[in-house]
């Protein structure tokens, strides 16, 4: 079974190849770059091109599906309705599929399933990180916040601290937004 | 009262606007509707949201409605067209050394003359031309082949047509990968902006009025709320109105050149919607009154006999079968009885008719209403050709063969 995985986010493509070859599947090829993408596939001739939904690309390669004569034409996974919930939860995923025509469902069934798995824990993996970094950057400004207040006020961290609670509660705001506006202003304003 | 929750997908393309306008000027929120837009950067994407629910509606090709409905390429799934998005605002834009060959650069010319020496460079024996078109089915691969083969030019064989995703045109000139791409505003003003593409016709001179984005909905989606559909319509309509407010034309171009709508220049943005066009970097922007209608004249009316003109496109591209059962589907995609039933309580001129002789009117021409006042203003081909729609089989016979 030979699979291309179609993707801009190297990172994504390589956590579906590793699945991929984890469930024993090693013929697997990686596109993240668009140029010369068109002959590059059609010289591989996949049985299986796993793309995420919202690839800008999508348009030019169902074109070149359409076309090909050199490849087996592969169809949208979505030709086989049958499988209504698989393919909901494939769209949901943000995994869209083409396959050979004539490939047996089975065969199919268990790449798609994982391939939607590995989505799904890579966009967790990405929503944590990013949450992660906000919380490094709410962070970052509360201690800037505390250190103009100090060094303006001429109070000390602890009483900076409850300053930047007390703003924040009296406003309804989280304190991290406080601290924030604080930093903004400082900057907007220099030393006025 | 809480308002009901409604998706619409779309690509960055002017015609975009009504979707965009209705949620940003509050039209949307009048009619009880709470409007969201789902932007993505490919046809295939769009379609796949709209068939399994991630949207409610969406911002379509016209010709790919009809192709979803018929099942080319994929299984067939009804959608319907209750209300047009936009009439033309396309534009043929070309490499600047070829352009230069055809055309007077940075004026608009006779697209027949143009077409004709286009020809001539087609068949001087070097390479073969590449043009970009956006969709398979989409007007543009429709418009850019009606041109071409009314040029003498077959679309098949003297060159060749490739797709290229809108935000790609401008990059895809610069890279040699095409010679010359039909696409929407603001790409074709990127791309002469940037100096990699020069506009040698728009597409208001091969069909004058011709039908562009439409809304498209699942039939199902759009018939189990009715009340829903007819709000909505409401909503685009009162955001065309605003479209074409001279006053309005800033405000506009600003909403939509933000970043997560068009993501582009507010100033390039308003040369469309102004319908002044800049056909070469450095060369003063041109009137062309015609260049896209958003509002005026019942644009947004699906036109049954559009949608039959289409359908024959494909049929000339080889792209739809020749079955009779098939173009009636086709012709059943737009859906004017929607139209009228929801815009009826605004007052707003209602075309009795359903299709119409296209390429039929050649001087403005009041037209029978079931309410209002309505004169509709030249909609002639390029080869002052027609269409009826009741006479396929004859047009596609004399279709001329390159």
């Amino acid at each position: 079974m030979r699979i291309a995985i179609v993707d801009e986010s190297a990172g994504r493509a390589a956590v579906i190849e590793e699945g991929l070859r984890d469930a024993g599947l090693s013929d697997v090829t990686i596109f993240v770059e668009r140029r010369g993408i068109a002959a590059r596939l059609e010289a591989l001739s996949p049985d299986v091109v796993l793309i995420n939904l919202a690839n800008p690309h999508r348009d030019e390669l169902e074109e070149l599906f359409a076309l090909s004569r050199a490849m087996a034409r592969p169809v949208a996974m979505f030709v086989d309705q049958s499988d209504t919930a698989g393919i909901e939860a494939a769209v949901d995923a943000g995994v869209s599929a083409y396959v050979v025509d004539g490939l047996k469902k089975e065969r199919i069934r268990p790449i798609l399933e994982l391939a939607i798995r590995r989505f799904r824990a890579y966009s967790r993996l990405r929503t944590e990180l990013d949450e992660a970094r906000s919380a490094l950057a709410e962070r970052k400004a509360i201690d800037q916040a505390k250190a103009l207040l100090m060094r303006k006020r001429g109070i000390d961290e602890p009483a900076a601290y409850a300053a930047l609670r007390k703003a924040a509660m009296d406003s309804g705001r989280r304190i991290g937004d406080v601290a924030d506006a604080i930093v903004t202003a400082d900057r907007l304003m220099g030393d006025l | 009262m809480t308002r009901t929750p409604f998706r619409i997908g779309f690509l960055p393309l002017v015609d975009a606007a009504l979707p965009i306008l209705a949620r940003e000027l509050g039209f949307a929120e009048d009619e009880g509707i709470d409007l969201s837009l789902v932007r993505d950067l490919s046809w295939a994407t769009v379609n796949d949201r709209l068939l399994y629910g991630h949207s409610d509606a969406a911002h379509l090709l016209a010709p790919l409605a009809i192709a979803t409905t018929l099942g080319l390429g994929r299984p067939a799934t009804p959608l319907s067209v209750p209300f047009v998005l936009g009439l033309n605002g396309n534009a043929i834009t070309l490499r600047p050394d070829l352009a230069a060959q055809v055309t007077r650069v940075g004026a608009p010319g006779d697209v027949t003359a143009i077409g004709a020496r286009l020809a001539a460079v087609a068949r001087a024996g070097g390479r073969r031309l590449r043009f970009g078109v956006v969709h398979r089915y989409s007007s543009h691969n429709y418009m850019l082949r009606y041109w071409l083969i009314g040029c003498g030019i077959d679309p098949d064989r003297d060159v060749e047509i490739v797709t290229v995703a809108p935000p790609f045109a401008a990059d895809a000139l610069a890279a040699g990968e095409i010679d010359g791409i039909c696409v929407g505003e603001p790409w074709n003003s990127v791309a002469v902006d940037r100096g990699v593409g020069v506009i040698a016709a728009v597409t208001s001179q091969i069909w004058l009025r011709g039908v562009e984005k439409v809304l498209a909905m699942r039939t199902a989606r759009m018939e189990e709320d009715p009340d829903l559909t007819h709000r909505l319509l409401r909503a685009l309509y009162r955001a065309g109105v605003a479209f074409v407010d001279r006053a309005r034309r800033e405000e506009i171009a600003a909403i939509l050149a933000r970043p997560d709508y068009l993501d582009g220049s507010a100033t390039l943005i308003g040369h469309a919607i102004s319908d002044r066009i800049v056909f070469a970097r450095g060369a003063e922007p041109v009137d062309v009154p015609d260049f896209m209608f958003q509002h005026r004249e019942a644009a947004n009316f699906p036109w049954v006999s559009q949608a039959a003109w289409l359908y024959a496109q494909m049929r000339v591209a080889g792209h739809a079968r020749a079955d009779a059962d098939d173009y009636l589907t086709a012709q059943r995609v737009f859906r004017p009885d929607v139209y009228r039933a929801a815009l009826r309580p605004l007052g707003v001129p209602l075309p009795g008719a359903s299709s119409k002789l296209e390429g039929g009117i050649v001087d403005a021409l009041g037209v029978g209403t079931t309410q209002g006042r309505l004169i509709l203003g030249a909609d002639r081909f390029f080869d002052a050709r027609s269409f009826d729609p009741a006479a396929l089989d004859e047009y596609l016979a004399e279709t001329p063969v390159p």
